[in-house]
């Protein structure tokens, strides 16, 4: 497996930049209880990666996630998110740009709770506006792709934890974003259901040419990305191909 | 979108429904309390409107007492009316379809070992049509038996079932007070009237049988006037005075010693009273819709903080403030309805059972369930907003990280 995200060594050089960090940084909070998140970031992503982030906890990789996913603004710099300025925007713009181009995937699954796996995948199409049978459509496709067909009316409760992170999935990819913003998407699965959901990530970026943006601190999911960026203290420490980096 | 939001809204209610019940309760209590009292209260009005209606809406009645009721007026007690008053109404003044006298006196009847206190009325035949009240067996009066004051009676329904029961009581004969009167017909049963007192508790008489043989003297207590349909009572009333005033030598600029009553007016200021009366009632159980109110608030707020992830989830994948907002407005809006509605049945339903005990009509006034609808609506708007809006705001990251 990592033999074959080796093989795909990071992007062709004429690949469309699609999330450009310029000295990026965040500060929390003020006088004494400052605390600088980011302290200049740079960071340039191009369509169609699968990047891996990682770093100690304090590091920044979280606030930086929160930036690159627009959850969040940064104290100072520019955030180009293909080609357009998006690091001033208001919080609605914030949401629409989240709800039209950017699918997230967390640690803990998020899902509503006593909520139907269909009803949970289509609820950013619902956001979006879109028709009851379009959504529906694109709901049941999109647990189809990751595996979970003919389990769209069972509630999270009813489903393991790898499930309910593939129906994470499905509604993250449901409204076909650009990029996939997944923080430790295996942090609360066991290492079989963790390949498992790494190898649907993978085959999305793969098959599909998703774009894919992962926070882990485990090497070995970190190592089915084709890049590898490390974070220290708010700064980017090394930025590589994922086998050269230790 | 609408749609959506009120499906999740009312999906998150049944969700809980036993903390939504509890929610509404103050709601559905206030609306209950608001539409009993209302319904009651026009069921009064409503009852009193057609008594009045019933006693003749187009009545009016000549009583002898100063109007002004000024310090003049005490001491000097104004003098009865004569036939000859009620006669001169009756031909003079135009519009007026008839006038009837009227004398009476609180009585002991006496029939076998039975007795009774009933009003005895002296009168005669005009005084069934001026209070439009049919006989339901025997005759009225013939002319000779009012010209001659004969001892003959008609007697209400009351006072025929207390002394005959199912019997008949045409041709029997009745003591009252030193005279045995003979029963020539019975008036058909009116009821009771809101004034207190049973109509159909009585025993009518020629005037001039009751003015010699109970009275001692030939007065008129009072005079009821019946105006003509299509008639302005406000015109006779003005003619009646006019009138009166002449032929009781009332010089210009003196008050007058009599009072003209309209049932009319009468029936509208009985109503305004219940009006009034209703809309305090009513006010009253509106402060527990406040209340009510200020429940739903503290709920949604609670929810607001129970379902912070949630909201934190929404607000991730794209849910603008806008609909989150309006999520949880719908939700405290759709909440207040049901209260709403619950509480409108059920006031309804008290006001049915109360009104039953109380003998007062059951009256649905349309105006006044929307009302309470329409209230309890904005109810959910005003203390739905507040949660609402905090939801709407929250940090997506800071909510997202809630537990």
């Amino acid at each position: 497996m990592a033999a074959r995200s080796r093989q795909q060594s990071g992007p062709p050089e004429e690949a469309e930049i699609l999330i450009d960090l310029k000295d990026i940084t965040k500060v929390f909070g003020s006088g004494e209880a400052e605390v600088r998140a980011l302290r200049g970031i740079d960071l340039e992503i191009a369509r169609g990666e699968f990047v891996a982030i990682m770093g100690p906890s304090g590091s920044g990789k979280s606030t930086a996630m929160n930036i690159i996913g627009c959850l969040d603004g940064p104290t100072a710099g520019t955030y180009l998110f293909g080609g357009v300025n998006v690091g001033d925007i208001g919080r609605n713009q914030r949401a629409l740009l989240r709800r039209n181009f950017l699918g997230f995937v967390f640690q803990g699954y998020n899902l509503l709770a006593r909520t139907s796996a269909l009803d949970n995948v289509e609820l950013p199409l619902i956001y979006q506006g879109m028709a009851v049978a379009a959504r529906r459509r694109l709901a049941l496709e999109a647990l189809e792709r990751v595996g979970l067909a003919g389990r769209e009316h069972h509630d999270p409760s009813q489903l393991s934890g790898g499930q309910q992170q593939r129906v994470a999935i499905a509604r993250a990819i449901v409204s076909r974003p650009d990029v996939v913003l997944a923080d430790e998407p295996t942090g609360n699965l066991d290492s079989e259901k963790s390949r498992d959901i790494m190898d649907l990530l993978a085959a999305l970026n793969r098959d599909e040419g998703m774009t894919i943006v992962m926070v882990t601190h485990e090497p070995d999911m970190a190592a089915y990305a084709d890049r590898l960026i490390q974070f220290r203290d708010g700064r980017i420490e090394s930025d590589g191909k994922t086998g050269e980096v230790a | 979108m609408i749609w959506e939001t009120s499906k999740l809204a009312i999906q998150a209610i049944f969700r809980n429904a036993l903390r939504s019940f509890l929610t509404v309760l103050g709601v559905v209590i206030g609306v209950a309390a608001v539409i009993t009292m209302v319904t009651l209260g026009q069921g009064t009005t409503a009852r009193v409107t057609s008594e009045v209606a019933q006693l003749g809406s187009n009545l009016l009645m000549i009583l002898p007492g100063q109007s002004g009721g000024g310090p003049a007026a005490a001491g000097a007690s104004a003098a009865s009316f004569t036939l000859g008053d009620v006669n001169a109404v009756a031909d003079q003044i135009p519009g007026v379809l008839t006038a009837a006298p009227y004398a009476s006196r609180s009585m002991t009847i006496i029939f076998g070992a039975e007795h009774h206190t009933s009003a005895v009325i002296g009168t005669d035949n005009r005084y069934f049509i001026a209070r439009d009240w049919p006989l339901a067996t025997g005759r009225d009066f013939y002319e000779s038996e009012l010209q001659a004051g004969s001892a003959a009676c008609i007697i209400g329904d009351t006072t025929r079932d207390i002394f005959f029961g199912a019997g008949d009581p045409v041709g029997e004969t009745i003591r009252v007070g030193q005279i045995s009167c003979r029963i020539i017909g019975v008036l058909v049963s009116r009821g009771s009237s809101s004034f207190g007192s049973d109509q159909d508790d009585t025993v009518i008489m020629p005037l001039r049988t009751f003015q010699r043989r109970i009275a001692g003297n030939a007065d008129v207590n009072m005079i009821y006037v019946a105006v003509r349909d299509g008639f302005a009572t406000a015109k006779v009333t003005r003619d009646v005075e006019l009138l009166m005033r002449e032929r009781r030598q009332i010089s210009p600029g003196e008050d007058d010693n009599f009072n003209v009553f309209d049932m009319e007016q009468v029936a509208s200021m009985l109503s305004t009273v219940t009006g009034v009366l209703t809309g305090l009632l009513a006010a009253v159980a509106g402060v527990s819709l406040l209340v009510g109110g200020i429940g739903i608030m503290n709920i949604m707020l609670v929810s607001v903080t129970e379902r912070t992830k949630e909201i934190g989830i929404r607000l991730a994948i794209g849910a603008l403030e806008g609909q989150v907002l309006m999520q949880f407005l719908v939700e405290a809006v759709v909440l207040s309805l049901f209260g709403g509605i619950i509480g409108i049945a059920l006031g309804l339903g008290l006001a049915a059972f109360a009104g039953g005990f109380l003998d007062i009509p059951f009256v649905i006034d349309p105006i006044v369930i929307f009302g309470a609808f329409a209230f309890s609506a904005v109810i959910g708007v005003i203390f739905g907003y507040f949660p609402a809006r905090r939801a709407a705001r929250l940090n997506p990251i800071e909510a997202l990280r809630h537990e």
